[in-house]
């Protein structure tokens, strides 16, 4: 059909009559590629006081939003008592008309918008009401995955090893080269800075000290706990997420498999026990790197590193990364497999949820290690 | 087919087509015309394509071999710009509607608008206005979600956004599938109405005998990787192929065809 390649626009053009009224004459194309200067132009007229004719006898064309147009302008001249004709219209475009005239009821397009100071307290109310309900619903979470934990070590409930194996494999296995090769560069960095500054002391073999304590007691764990929060805690959120919007987790309890072991559990067991062994292979790879740093750059050998860390750093230093580990792990997967059981609705709320995932395990890491700093000097490992 | 194709006519031509997801062959040497103004339904059994060869004529898929026409023009090869004036021709319904989830469904209807063409606010808010009424979307609908509407609402906000820009040509992928029979029958009497006043051309995928039935002009019926035959159902019924007859044949074919004749259709 060549007449679909070279579409005639639709033109407007006026006239007055000998009474002192107005002709517009339509011509071309009525169709909703061409209608918007039309619409404006009658929409102008609408409440012009003079009389109103619309020609439409060359239209080529006509669409429903071409017949809205014609529709509106009249209901409107109408209802204000204005004159208005429709003239040289096709038995096409009466028919769309009429059809617009039969589907006409009021419908709501927008949201009701209300003031905005009241709109201001609305959200403020709204933000603490869905706090509050957050965190009772992280609460209740929490407590209804370490009763199903319990159940699990109880042997009263089935404890789900291919998924573990699965979940260990992407939180641990998977995640070592970043983690290595992340906690490698602070090592380097963490000894390189310390290096400038002891130097001006004549104490540049303190740098071990430093290097050794800071790495296993703090930087170890906590980069690897960032980087699994990242990694491992979003991934969480996002599989369950979706998995709730594809109605999987529905379908698994009325299958009679409750979401809680079937997807958390596994997923929680797997960070807890990745999580000590990733931070210690993080705190590894951390003094390995402030050792190349201080062979390369002060000159001492490896050798020479290693005995002075077995003398400088207490045991208990290493003590103080494990034990938090863990936790953190703990801390990481249920926030991420909560946040992802609170994904209702679209594909939006996923992404929401999966950030609120990663940034709440991170502030919440950083919390409890600050407790747990506090704890540790009160008990003496210092 | 037997009659003599109208080269005006056909608004879709499909010609040898070609179709396979790596060694399965899903349309070999496919045929198929669609003539203007008709709403043609096209069946067959579940895996036999009908998807694949609807997402083929829209350019959602590409196809190995044959070619494909939409008002005479060859889909394939064209420009950036060509290819745009050519989709906004056409609306289309997917199976799940798919609504953007973000977006109101007013929102949902105004994008086609906002993306093709430069109109003011307030004309796009009166046509997805219109367009709301139009499909039976109750009037609170506008400012909705999908997320908050039902599986048949969702149908009919999809395919007011399918008709958005006022097609000429309209792709249906079971568009009753999953409606309650009322819903249903009323959705086959809305395509009709629509058909009739805005001189759509539908491409219907159905299920549904009754659907079949009541609004479709003609009926093609893909199987053994093609369209075996075209044709009205009266037609249908006597060709002589056994998935055609088991097909119409069978008690749920029995019982829409009974209905139908009671319905005087």
């Amino acid at each position: 059909m060549p007449d679909d390649q070279i579409p005639t626009a639709g033109h407007i053009s006026e006239s007055q009559t000998n009474d002192g009224g107005r002709t517009v004459h339509l011509s071309g194309r009525m169709t909703i590629r061409f209608i918007d200067p039309i619409s404006r132009r009658l929409r102008e007229l609408e409440t012009d006081p003079a009389p109103l004719t619309i020609d439409l006898a060359d239209i080529e064309r006509i669409d429903t939003a071409g017949a809205w147009v014609l529709y509106r302008t009249r209901v409107a001249r109408e209802s204000a008592g204005l004159p208005f004709a429709l003239t040289g219209a096709s038995g096409k475009a009466e028919e769309l008309i009429d059809q617009i005239c039969s589907h006409t009821k009021p419908v709501k397009i927008r949201p009701d918008l209300t003031p905005g100071f009241i709109r201001t307290l609305e959200k403020l109310g709204g933000w603490i009401i869905f706090s509050a309900t957050t965190f009772g619903g992280f609460l209740s979470f929490l407590g209804l995955t370490l009763v199903s934990l319990g159940k699990v070590i109880a042997a009263r409930r089935a404890f789900r090893w291919r998924a573990f194996v699965n979940q260990f494999e992407a939180v641990g296995v998977s995640s070592l080269g970043i983690i290595g090769l992340m906690s490698f560069l602070v090592g380097i960095v963490v000894a390189q800075q310390g290096a400038v500054q002891l130097r001006q002391f004549g104490a540049d073999v303190f740098v071990i000290n430093l290097v050794g304590r800071i790495t296993f007691r703090e930087l170890g764990v906590l980069m690897t706990a960032i980087m699994v929060a990242g990694r491992s805690g979003s991934a969480f959120a996002a599989q369950i997420g979706s998995m709730k919007l594809a109605e999987e987790v529905d379908a698994m309890r009325t299958i009679g498999m409750p979401p809680i072991e079937v997807l958390v559990i596994p997923r929680l067991v797997a960070a807890v026990i990745a999580m000590p062994l990733l931070a210690f292979y993080g705190s590894m790879l951390g003094i390995l790197g402030g050792m190349m740093l201080t062979w390369v750059s002060l000159g001492i050998p490896p050798a020479t590193f290693i005995q002075r860390l077995q003398e400088v750093v207490p045991l208990t230093d290493v003590w103080v990364g494990l034990i938090k580990a863990p936790v953190f792990g703990l801390v990481i997967a249920v926030t991420g497999c909560f946040q992802g059981m609170q994904v209702r609705g679209n594909a939006e709320d996923v992404g929401l949820r999966t950030t609120a995932a990663v940034v709440q395990a991170i502030f919440l890491v950083i919390v409890i290690d600050a407790f747990f700093a506090v704890f540790f000097s009160a008990i003496g490992w210092n | 087919m037997a009659e003599a194709p109208d080269r005006r006519g056909a608004v879709i031509r499909v010609t040898g087509l070609r179709n396979s997801f790596g060694e399965q062959v899903i349309h070999d040497n496919l045929d198929l015309e669609v003539r203007r103004g008709e709403i043609i339904g096209v069946v067959g059994g579940s895996g036999t394509g009908k998807t694949v060869l609807m997402r083929a004529i829209i350019g959602l898929q590409r196809y190995d071999a044959g070619e494909v026409e939409i008002f005479g023009r060859r889909v394939s090869g064209l420009g950036e710009l060509e290819e745009l004036e050519l989709r906004r021709q056409f609306g289309v319904l997917f199976q799940n509607g798919a609504l953007f989830s973000t977006l109101t469904v007013a929102e949902n209807i105004e994008v086609p608008m906002r993306e093709f063409y430069r109109i003011e606010d307030r004309l796009m808010d009166e046509i997805a206005a219109y367009k709301i009424a139009m499909v039976g979307l109750p009037p609170d609908a506008g400012p909705k979600h999908p997320s908050e509407l039902s599986g048949g609402m969702k149908k009919r906000a999809g395919l007011a956004r399918a008709l958005s820009l006022d097609p000429r040509l309209l792709f249906l992928d079971e568009p009753t599938a999953g409606l309650d029979p009322i819903g249903a029958a009323a959705f086959d009497q809305l395509i009709l109405q629509l058909r009739d006043a805005l001189d759509l051309t539908v491409f219907l995928i159905t299920h549904d005998l009754d659907t079949l039935h009541t609004i479709c002009d003609r009926v093609a019926v893909l199987a053994d990787k093609r369209v075996l035959t075209v044709g009205t159902i009266e037609e249908l019924l006597a060709f002589d192929h056994p998935w055609v007859q088991e097909y119409f044949h069978g008690p749920r074919g029995r019982a829409a065809l009974a209905g139908a004749a009671a319905a005087g259709v």
